[in-house]
């Protein structure tokens, strides 16, 4: 199940119940990738907004559902982002695919 | 540093005071003698003094090079292909060339077709052909690692996602990968299929017999909390237990560190690329900014030297200034 849709330069859906949603209606969500950490490590959101994550380290970063819940980053060289869109309520848990000991909370509501 | 020497159980003209000693100088060029599994060293200064600590009929002396990111471009050092360069300059202008070298990962920044091309095309200027990898976590970026095995597994007979074994002068070579399939919160991993190979693979070999292992992320817990370990290491070297000497070379921290345990010696090599802090003495450990005129003094390359018979290996750190 596909219960967050991935947006990277195009929007591309991926769950079946997945609406396109206008980029500038929606609230943007940040997480900064900074020390080798998640900063904030748990967001909470309401489903249909968007997160962006933004490497702010000199080493790259990935952005990996430990479920497999929505479509993993490639890797973020210094100051790339990566954009998804909250789509089922729930919890979800990720990771740096890289630097493992690196993980994050995602918890959409309705 | 007195030179005086109180035990010499080795008869190898070091003795433990010593070498506690030359800890100090870890990083700036030692000789790193293993010795019945007792790790032993002098400084390069010392070597060239004395004239008589160098092995001088080697029957095997191969290079451990690592880290050379090709494609990083920041502040800590914005020339990586020109120190990966002076790295292989250090290796043409030996008296007795390496037998072949090591890789231990992390060749490229992010795994770019393009970088691997620039490591390919300098590398040619290196005299010493036969070289052997292992990859590390930036290699295996978004491919799970293929373009890597395409490249770099040509010359052996690569298991499951990359690890392979074989033989010189005696010394049996194992290299393994620890930066796939990594689970969220975890350490560098092996998993199980390669342990069970490794099993296997050691299995028949007599335990005098020299092992040396390689991988990228250390096969000790270096400091866990950057990541620094791998999980399943403690498998792998229970296998290796019986064997009277075995040498762990290791990457991924872009600092010399060592450690005995019994007749296992643990090794980490610099980085040709740049230098990362001390563990704990940081946020993180991303790449550390040093002055200009102090950065090749921690770059460097490792050489190995093993002389038949004899259960020791020679390990020699020099850096790049």
């Amino acid at each position: 199940m596909c219960a967050i849709s991935f947006l990277n330069l195009s929007i591309v859906t991926l769950g079946s119940e997945m609406k396109e949603t206008d980029i500038t209606s929606t609230k943007q969500n940040k997480i900064e990738i900074k020390d080798f950490a998640f900063d904030p490590q748990t967001l909470t959101v309401k489903s249909g907004e968007k997160i962006t994550w933004i490497n702010r380290d000199e080493e790259p970063h990935t952005v990996v559902s430990v479920e497999k819940q929505f479509k993993k980053s490639t890797a973020l060289d210094t100051d790339q982002e990566f954009t998804i869109t909250a789509d089922a309520p729930g919890t979800y848990t990720y990771f740096c695919s890289v630097h493992p000991k690196m993980t994050g909370t995602i918890v959409v509501e309705k | 540093m007195s030179d005086y020497i109180s035990h010499d159980h080795e008869r190898d003209g070091i003795d433990r005071r010593g070498f506690l000693q030359c800890m100090a100088w870890a990083g700036t060029g030692l000789l790193w003698t293993v010795s019945g599994g007792v790790l032993v060293s002098k400084t390069l200064a010392q070597i060239a003094k004395a004239g008589d600590s160098l092995p001088t009929a080697t029957d095997l002396s191969f290079l451990q090079i690592s880290d050379s990111h090709i494609g990083f471009s920041k502040e800590a050092n914005k020339d990586v292909t020109e120190t990966f360069k002076i790295a292989l300059d250090r290796i043409n202008a030996l008296p007795t060339p390496p037998s072949f070298l090591i890789h231990t990962g992390d060749i490229t920044q992010l795994s770019k077709p393009e970088e691997f091309d620039t490591f390919d095309q300098v590398l040619k200027s290196c005299r010493t052909k036969d070289v052997f990898y292992v990859p590390g976590e930036h290699d295996v970026l978004n491919d799970g690692g293929k373009l890597y095995r395409d490249r770099y597994l040509k010359s052996v007979e690569a298991k499951g996602s990359g690890w392979y074994s074989f033989n010189k002068n005696g010394v049996h070579f194992i290299g393994l990968v620890n930066v796939l399939d990594l689970q969220a919160g975890g350490l560098g991993q092996l998993g199980d299929e390669q342990l069970e190979w490794l099993e296997a693979e050691v299995k028949g070999l007599g335990s005098s017999t020299p092992i040396v292992v390689f991988a990228h992320i250390p096969l000790w817990a270096v400091y866990p909390q950057w990541g620094w370990g791998t999980s399943d290491s403690e498998r792998a070297l229970g296998y290796l237990k019986r064997f009277g000497s075995v040498t762990v070379l290791n990457g991924h921290i872009h600092q010399v560190l060592q450690k005995v345990e019994g007749n296992v010696t643990f090794h980490t090599a610099m980085s040709t690329a740049f230098p990362q802090p001390v563990p704990g003495t940081a946020p993180s450990p991303g790449p550390m900014k040093v002055p200009a005129e102090k950065l090749r003094s921690m770059l460097g390359l490792t050489s190995v030297q093993y002389k038949q018979g004899k259960t020791a290996l020679a390990v020699v750190d020099s850096n790049l200034s």
